[in-house]
């Protein structure tokens, strides 16, 4: 049995699937969701195909997402100890929130009093370890606890195309909705205005997220 | 002739009762992102049988003596509906669902890379929704389109087909009656790419040269099956 064809050499933007050939490694190197096996090069993610400098890369039309340090992520208290949070940012781990990085001064054991489960913060990822633990942080500039407005949720891959070109595209659901927005690199937003201009960056995101291929292939959505 | 009586499933044109030919694959049809809040999902119907696989993760591992510090656990549960088929089927896990479980996990485990999420779990829900014959192929096959489908990094697809022996016959991908009255079924886990054989399993009978035949017919009917995986895929991609 034989894969696909590599004859015609790998297309950028094609949509390839785990498994496809995708060439000698000879002329091209495998980069993110490609691997190298017996000097040919495999997708192992369904994705889109991009070539940078000869380097392939797979960008995952759906992922879950893996912290990596200094990433801007919303998150949700899950647990607490005596003097730390568990905080879900959406990743297979939860991060871990100390005492030290918290919002404000909290004594021993007072840790529910200053964020309570279920709270939503605004937080950065500081490190992130081998074992894909992480630590995040909310001392920094505008990171805090979240009490109004609405998360919602998209593909983390989907936030870069978001911020492409200066934020054009953010700038124009602000405009349109005339909400505060923040995106955050573990694909959740934060929305803050009126409900009416909340649903309707809602719905432009939406839109934006399942017609994201054809707008990065150049479409109008 | 096995099975029960002399029931004739293949008349002297060579055709099976549903009209197939020895080497034809009953209809299939794939659907990804059939469950929004899966991190990955898939519907396959194949003749009648109809499967919807959900994954969930990677996740932490819980309880944490499932953990491997070097890589993560594939926790498959295959589970038929109790209306699945036309006798209720008890709720509940039982021995056979167990055994199947089991073997999809070993088969995905052979493509799916664990090593890039330590200590982590990866949930694999199959639910039949409706059962005709080979619905542990059509788990498998579904499952792996829908663990690509989750952005799961894998090296190749699994492709899992049954053939067996029919009055004597080597047919591709038994129906219910030439399973349940068949002599034999070789049901087979493919990695289409490589033609590498990630799951086996025999019931009844073959002779060495029916055995080679039923496995020329699986690895054939493979091929295509694949084609229409890759299609769905790329069709959930594009909406």
């Amino acid at each position: 049995m034989s894969g696909n064809s590599s004859a015609d050499g790998p297309q950028d933007s094609q949509i390839v699937v785990p498994g496809d050939n995708l060439g000698q490694s000879g002329r091209f190197e495998a980069g993110h969701g490609v691997l190298v096996k017996n000097n040919t090069l495999l997708a192992t993610k369904n994705g889109k195909l991009t070539i940078d400098n000869n380097v392939l890369n797979i960008e995952p039309l759906h992922t879950t997402y893996t912290p990596r340090p200094s990433d801007l992520v919303i998150g949700f208290v899950e647990g607490c100890t005596n003097n730390i949070w568990f905080i879900d940012i959406g990743a297979p781990f939860n991060a871990i929130l100390p005492m030290s990085l918290g919002p404000s001064k909290a004594s021993f054991g007072s840790t529910r009093q200053v964020l309570d489960i279920g709270e939503a913060i605004l937080c950065r990822v500081q490190e992130v370890e081998e074992t894909h633990s992480s630590v995040v942080t909310m001392k920094g500039m505008g990171l805090r606890k979240i009490n109004t407005g609405s998360i919602d949720k998209i593909d983390p891959h989907f936030i870069g195309h978001l911020s492409k070109n200066n934020n054009n595209l953010l700038r124009e659901i602000k405009e349109e909705s005339d909400c505060r927005i923040i995106t955050t690199d573990n694909g959740r937003i934060w929305i803050d205005g009126e409900v009416s201009g909340i649903i309707k960056a809602r719905n432009k995101l939406t839109s934006l997220s399942e017609n994201y291929h054809v707008l990065s292939d150049g479409g109008n959505v | 002739m096995g099975g029960y009586g002399d029931i004739q499933m293949i008349d002297e044109n060579g055709l099976r009762m549903d009209g197939r030919t020895a080497t034809q694959v009953r209809p299939i049809t794939i659907e990804t992102g059939v469950i929004p809040v899966a991190d990955g999902s898939c519907r396959m119907t194949w003749g009648t049988n109809d499967v919807v696989v959900a994954i969930y993760g990677p996740m932490e591992a819980h309880p944490r003596k499932i953990q491997r510090q070097d890589r993560a656990v594939l926790d498959v549960r295959y589970n038929m509906a109790p209306f699945s088929t036309s006798d209720r089927i008890r709720p509940g896990f039982n021995r056979r669902s167990r055994e199947i479980s089991k073997v999809t996990a070993d088969a995905l485990e052979s493509v799916v890379l664990l090593e890039l999420y330590p200590r982590s779990k990866i949930r694999v829900e199959i639910e039949v929704l409706c059962a005709e014959a080979g619905t542990r192929c059509v788990g498998l096959t579904a499952a792996s389109v829908a663990l690509a489908d989750a952005g799961i990094p894998m090296t190749d697809l699994v492709v899992s087909v049954a053939s067996g022996k029919v009055n004597d016959v080597v047919v591709c991908d038994l129906n219910k009656e030439e399973d349940n009255y068949g002599e034999a079924d070789l049901p087979m886990g493919v990695l289409p790419n490589s033609g590498e054989l990630v799951f086996l399993q025999m019931d009844g009978d073959l002779s060495p040269e029916e055995f080679q035949t039923a496995w020329d017919y699986n690895v054939q009917a493979a091929s295509e099956i694949h084609k229409i995986m890759v299609e769905a895929l790329r069709k959930g991609g594009v909406n």
